[in-house]
């Protein structure tokens, strides 16, 4: 029949429109400066660098070494590396990155570098709200702006970092158990 | 007291006026009220409508400005007041630049014979209903200048089609309107008002409580959403469709006055509706007749504006075939039978038999209409030439 | 000297513009909305003159259905984009203007010996809808079907021609 199917159209928004002033659940919005929705676990937007400790130059965890700058696609990593060794967490000495560069308008958030790297150094952020009005300088990290303490880590990906710090743990101990070791046979 | 409080108030100030100046300050003092509320109601309804809607689609509607939104009119009028200002470099700057111009002139002129209450017209013709819509018609003009105008294939086609689906919609239209003008037996809009400001009982002499005054109204408001090329008639305007369709080089400021143009007609046409349909300033009941009648205008005016936005929010669009074959095939004869119902219903005399007779020419040409409307959608089974 | 009141003036200055910006313009689109400004001119007039039926429906089927036709119809025949050949220098304006004088000078002569002059016949009834349609009915019905007829065979006409039309594409 000719205007059935409007009538009950218009029963339905009627109904849609009057049910919003009673019951929250209609309206699915999520006001958004005052509420925000959680994030997911595994949600990634820019990397940044990992330290252990509390000093940032000293717990820095990159080596320098330079594969995540060779295999980031947009190439948006620039790396120096220092010309003095340190320490790391097995107590072996290694370089440390004198500059430690990402373009941030330029990366792409593959992941590519996270992947590749051997130390554990550079993760993922999970941060978005990252406006700035300065697009040429503002957009430049430098290693003082990427470098978060191993805390912020554990708090945003807590199964990831819970598997690394297992794993550092166990090459730890394996370090700690072959200084104990006497030297090689001859 | 309180129902004549405007026009006491002219009279007040024309006294204070010299008297060489007097007619020149009751022209203004009579036009300045529509100047001012309706915009006003412009601004109203645009937050209106884009909260309503929301609510409608589970969402909150603008609610940063002001509280609740309320200020949102204020926000864009100055966006579209600082936007740049741009005229294609191939448009036809005169004719671009005074299609905005003539629709709204052609917009603001037939609130001059709407009664907004009792004594409040700004103009008592003696063929007022006519006048309406001899100056609705000329508005289609200025659609086609602003589609032609602008020498974009887009904006001709969606002007061709806003052209077209308007002088379509104008037939049932004037003929819904012809039926309450033989019933009124007027064409002036204070008679027809005067006519039904009476009560019998408890019911008031509206002509949309008569079975003909019904479907008439129905036509009416239909006619009226297609001839403002509001949802689900806006194909022309269509965002999804034609992108904006023949205002679409329009920015700015422009834009705002095409905007405007077409609420203002908007409400110029529920003004009409609510004049010949609704007993315009008049009561509902009887023991109501002690709130002011403009009151009761502006009441209706926000009833039928709600509805307006509830079918937006409701209908999709209509193609433009679809609305055509509507036009010329549903409403068209329906229009003409109303017209017959309410000559019936003159002839046949107070009593029951009137209301039968009525009732069946509408019932029984609304169901023959509807089923030929809608044996139209046979779609053919498919055939494929290759995949078999 | 006929008194001429500042209002007739200012009218029929605009038609008359309207009239000759429709000769004149280039644009053939600009012409049709230049004689849509000479027929909303006319029917203002005729709201001056009184005649408030005649004056609406002049400009509720001029302006609103007829100027929009004529419109339509240089939009779907292509007649607007096509660059028109100049016309013969000397020979058009003087045969244009001696046609002119002779229309003037005919106009002039009807209307120098009609009503209007000599105000010879009575005081006519206003001619309010009422009346109008009274007198439709009445004595002028024969006319008013005999054009309903011609209405009725003109839609059927065209409504024979449009469906040939897609007869044939098909």
């Amino acid at each position: 029949m000719l205007g059935e199917g409007i009538v009950k159209g218009l029963a339905e928004t009627a109904r849609n429109f009057l049910g919003s002033f009673v019951d929250r659940e209609r309206l699915v919005t999520v006001q958004y400066p005052e509420e925000r929705l959680p994030v997911a676990e595994a949600a990634r937007n820019f990397p940044f660098l990992i330290y252990d400790g509390t000093d940032p130059e000293q717990g820095l965890r990159c080596v320098a070494c330079q594969i995540c700058e060779k295999e980031c696609p947009p190439r948006c990593i620039t790396i120096e590396k220092s010309k003095d060794k340190k320490p790391d967490f097995v107590g072996k000495q290694q370089f440390y990155p004198a500059v430690f560069d990402i373009d941030v308008s330029v990366c792409m958030s593959c992941q590519i570098c996270v992947e590749v790297c051997p130390f554990d150094a550079i993760r993922m952020d999970n941060e978005f709200e990252l406006s700035t009005d300065d697009r040429f300088g503002g957009l430049l990290w430098t290693k003082e702006k990427l470098a978060r303490p191993n805390e912020y880590y554990m708090a945003i990906h807590p199964t990831e970092a819970a598997e690394v710090e297992a794993r550092r743990a166990e090459e730890q101990a394996q370090a700690e158990a072959k200084k104990q070791q006497p030297a090689v046979t001859k | 007291m309180l129902d004549q409080m405007f026009v006491l108030l002219k009279h007040w100030l024309l006294g204070y006026s010299p008297a060489v100046l007097q007619p020149a300050v009751s022209i203004f003092l009579t036009i300045l009220p529509i100047l001012l509320v309706f915009p006003v109601l412009f601004a109203l309804t645009t937050v209106l409508e884009r909260k309503g809607l929301g609510r409608m689609q589970n969402r909150y509607g603008p609610n940063r400005v002001g509280i609740y939104g309320i200020l949102q009119p204020m926000a864009d009028a100055v966006k579209s007041l600082t936007k740049e200002d741009i005229v294609p470099a191939a448009a036809d700057r005169t004719v671009h630049f005074l299609a905005p111009l003539v629709l709204l002139a052609v917009a603001f002129v037939p609130y001059a014979v709407l009664p907004i209450g009792r004594n409040m017209i700004a103009a008592n013709l003696d063929a007022g209903v006519l006048f309406f819509f001899a100056i609705g018609a000329i508005s289609e003009l200025s659609v086609f200048m602003a589609g032609w105008s602008s020498r974009n294939k887009y904006s001709l086609l969606g002007a061709m089609r806003a052209v077209a689906q308007m002088i379509s919609y104008e037939v049932p239209l004037l003929l819904s309107s012809v039926a309450v003008i033989m019933a009124a037996g007027s064409l002036s809009t204070v008679e027809i008002v005067q006519k039904q400001a009476g009560f019998s009982g408890i019911f008031p002499h509206w002509y949309v409580l008569t079975p003909w005054g019904f479907a008439g109204f129905i036509l009416f408001m239909i006619a009226a959403t297609a001839e403002t090329n509001r949802s689900p008639f806006d194909l022309p305007e269509g965002e999804s469709e034609i992108i904006a369709g023949y205002y679409l080089e329009y920015s700015g400021f422009k834009f705002a006055l095409f905007f405007l143009g077409e609420y203002l007609g908007m409400f110029a046409i529920s003004g009409l509706g609510i004049t010949l349909f609704l007993g315009g300033w008049s009561a509902p009941l009887p023991f109501l007749t002690w709130v002011p009648s403009w009151i009761w205008f502006f009441a209706k005016l926000l009833g039928l504006i709600v509805g307006f936005i509830w079918v937006r929010g409701t209908l999709p669009r209509l193609r433009m075939d679809q609305l055509m074959n509507f036009a010329w095939k549903f409403m068209l004869p329906m229009a003409l039978v109303v017209v017959v119902s309410a000559g019936a219903w003159r002839f046949l005399g107070q009593g029951v038999m009137r209301w039968v007779v009525s009732i069946l020419f509408i019932a029984v040409a609304y169901v023959l209409l509807a089923r030929g409307v809608e044996t139209r959608n046979r779609i053919a089974k498919r055939t494929y030439r290759f995949a078999e | 000297m006929i008194r001429m009141s500042a209002t007739f003036l200012i009218l029929s200055a605009i038609t008359l513009i309207g009239a000759c910006a429709a000769m004149m313009l280039r644009g053939l689109v600009h012409c049709a909305l230049a004689v849509a400004i000479a027929f909303a001119g006319l029917g203002t007039l005729y709201l001056n003159l009184g005649a408030q039926f005649l004056g609406l429906a002049q400009l509720l089927v001029y302006v609103g259905a007829i100027a929009v036709l004529i419109v339509f119809v240089i939009l779907l025949t292509r007649g607007g984009e096509s660059d028109a050949t100049p016309l013969p220098q000397v020979a058009l304006p003087l045969t244009g203007l001696a046609v002119a004088g002779c229309l003037f000078a005919v106009l002039a002569w009807a209307v120098f010996h009609s009503f209007a002059v000599h105000r010879a016949g009575t005081q006519a009834t206003p001619a309010t809808v009422r009346e109008l349609g009274a007198v439709l009915m009445d004595s002028y019905v024969l006319p008013l079907e005999v054009i309903g007829l011609m209405l009725t065979a003109a839609l059927i006409g065209a409504v024979i021609i449009a469906m040939k039309e897609k007869q044939d594409t098909p």
